[in-house]
């Protein structure tokens, strides 16, 4: 796709925050520590990431879906971890107040995030609800002009840092399956609510996951978002736009892993000469330029057809699904073609080989994207 | 209060650079950046607009695609944009460039409290000529290499950067200000900024708008009315970019080896 004039500026701006503000000493820290990097989120604050789409009348850029796709890619293509830091308030944390929040929730909740001051995460996983998200077991019981929650969310990307979190909760308990579930925004603070110890992740380290525990927590009756116990449609058109977002993410590394090896290819010296040199090394980075630009196709037509207002629950299943193989496709054979050295943590490619694999898992696993997409062409 | 600042696109010149046969570069057929040290200008006047909220005016001299340049200089933060273009114009040297560029500066306007800023030097012909010579056109007061900004009332507080040392010079407003890189870290675009700047105007002045000047002689603008004749025109040899490792002897010493290690040097 030939991208028009302002999304190329787009672009060339998140290009160059990258390759200049994600130095080699902060990439590391975040992958060695897993620690949250402060001050890298607050200068993405500044300049407008954390509102690329969430509207003008609410302190964002007013950015469409493409914007989106490009902010998340061309951040992962230098830092995978840090892409996640602009996504959140894009996508999973901002998008299902703007879905379904009442103006006034609007008005509250998305001015800070878009600048970055607060943080909004998104609480659906638990401990046996996955992708079967219908089997939501956390509570939320109407008491007076409270309803008062109770349930474990697990593996909550930001759930440490976060001021608020969008919990799904079931409110009709006699209700099965996906019916029943209501989403509510809970304030940290709130008495009754605390997080686990961050996980220790294989990869994607620097931006802390955990469970958020609710006991007895009383959450005021305004925080409900969207209308009483139709909240898990909330979360699946969420997911759709999250999805795009981590396809976005998955072009992103498998560029990543491209020109790592491209580098690489040409620098290495084997038999008198460069490895690129050789049909089995060149093939490989033939299949790999080919996966990632396939993958950016599809991933930009789905935020086209998002943008366009059309329904792209299938495009965008079909690019979280092609891009995160793609990327674990590009990851194996970057490190392929490193040989031991793509072994090594001192080289890009082992971090990008464990950063990939979480692609084809999180906001949907590649199953459940072919679930989606057998599920959208069957009912036709 | 309004803050000029003069820019140029330049050939970037990590890419291949292209000469016509007159020895003038041939920029149509070359990827362009906007000149590092004009961006220094540019974070002056958007750092003193933060601090006073005045308006910035950034003004290019060039064929019509400087205009992509201009809009990104609004997704930074500045007011309005000034492209200066013409067929008349062409192949100005430093001579007749600064003489346009002040014509259209005049011609906009300058008040008592105005200040103008440009980069030390283009990349492209590193000459260094054409902020001083604005200056003079205009008759305003010029202070160059500045690497310290401080605005006091009417007046500015610039610390001139020197090899062996700095000068610091007081100089009354309507003055020009040439800036080096060293004098702050040019802000990105914001994405707001990227939002909007479709949206705003970037003024055009062509011949007909600015021939009624007093600067204007069709004898001393453009190729033929410029006095200087280029010999040749090359870029420079190429170099690998430097890399400096700093910590402690142990520390370098390691940084050094694994970065040879890593090139298989040894």
């Amino acid at each position: 796709m030939i991208l028009d004039a302002k999304h190329a500026m787009q672009q060339k701006l998140f290009r160059q925050f990258a390759e200049t503000e994600f130095t080699k000493e902060i990439q590391d820290a975040l992958d060695q520590t897993g620690e949250f990097n402060w001050d890298m989120h607050r200068k993405m604050a500044k300049y407008g990431f954390m509102g690329v789409r969430i509207p003008k009348e609410y302190g964002g850029a007013g950015g469409d879906y493409l914007s989106y796709a490009l902010l998340v890619e061309e951040l992962a293509r230098v830092d995978s971890v840090l892409s996640i830091y602009a996504n959140t308030s894009n996508s999973l944390g901002g998008g299902p107040l703007l879905l379904a929040g009442t103006e006034e929730q609007k008005q509250k909740y998305l001015p800070p995030i878009a600048s970055g001051e607060k943080i909004m995460v998104f609480a659906l996983t638990e401990p046996g609800a996955g992708s079967d998200a219908g089997g939501t077991v956390t509570t939320a019981v109407e008491d007076g002009d409270c309803y008062v929650l109770n349930g474990r969310k697990c593996f909550i990307s930001g759930a440490p840092m976060a001021d608020w979190a969008l919990v799904f909760a079931k409110t009709d308990l006699k209700a099965k399956g996906s019916r029943g579930i209501s989403l509510f925004v809970v304030d940290m603070k709130l008495p009754g609510v605390s997080c686990g110890a961050p996980e220790k992740k294989m990869g994607i380290n620097g931006y802390p996951t955990s469970d958020v525990v609710l006991e007895d927590v009383r959450v005021p009756k305004d925080c409900l978002v969207g209308p009483l116990h139709k909240g898990f449609g909330v979360a699946m058109q969420t997911l759709d736009g999250g999805r795009l977002g981590m396809a976005a993410q998955a072009v992103g590394i498998g560029q990543a892993c491209l020109e790592e090896s491209v580098k690489y290819a040409k620098e290495r010296k084997q038999f008198g000469r460069p490895i690129a040199d050789f049909q089995g090394i060149s093939f490989m980075l033939a299949e790999m330029a080919t996966d990632v630009a396939a993958a950016r196709e599809l991933v930009y037509s789905a935020a086209q057809l998002k943008d366009a207002g059309k329904d792209a629950t299938q495009a965008c299943s079909m690019a979280k699904y092609f891009a995160a193989e793609a990327a674990n496709r590009c990851a194996y054979k970057a490190v392929q073609i490193h040989g031991g050295y793509g072994y090594i943590k001192e080289y890009k490619v082992e971090r990008l080989y464990r950063d990939a694999r979480i692609c084809s898992i999180y906001e949907g696993t590649t199953q459940v994207q072919q679930m989606v997409i057998a599920g959208q062409l069957l009912k036709k | 209060m309004k803050i000029f600042v003069t820019v140029k696109q330049v050939p970037d010149t990590s890419g291949k650079v292209a000469v016509k046969p007159d020895g003038t570069l041939d920029r149509a057929s070359m990827q362009t950046i906007i000149n590092p040290d004009d961006l220094n200008a540019v974070e002056a006047a958007l750092s003193l607009k933060d601090a006073l909220g005045c308006k910035v005016v950034a003004l290019t001299m060039g064929p019509f695609p400087a205009e992509g340049m201009l809009r990104e200089l609004l997704a930074m933060g500045v007011d309005d944009t000034v492209l200066i273009s013409a067929r008349e114009f062409g192949g100005s040297d430093t001579f007749a460039t600064s003489q346009i560029i002040a014509a259209a500066i005049d011609t906009y306007g300058v008040d008592e409290d105005d200040i103008i800023f440009s980069g030390r030097q283009a990349i492209d012909g590193d000459t260094a000529q054409v902020g001083p010579q604005i200056a003079e056109k205009l008759h305003l007061p010029q202070v160059t290499y500045a690497g310290g900004i401080e605005k006091d009332g009417n007046t500015l507080l610039i610390r001139r950067m020197l090899e062996d040392g700095y000068m610091t010079i007081r100089v009354k407003t309507p003055c020009l200000i040439t800036c080096i890189k060293e004098l702050n870290t040019p802000r990105y675009m914001s994405v707001r900024g990227i939002e909007e700047c479709f949206d705003k105007n970037v003024t055009v002045m062509n011949y007909d708008s600015l021939k009624d000047h007093p600067l204007i002689d069709r004898t001393t603008i453009g190729l033929n009315g410029s006095p200087t004749n280029i010999y040749k025109s090359f870029a420079p040899p190429v170099k690998g970019a430097g890399m400096m490792l700093e910590g402690s002897g142990k520390e370098t010493t390691d940084k050094l080896v694994s970065l040879l290690a890593a090139k298989h040097l040894i």
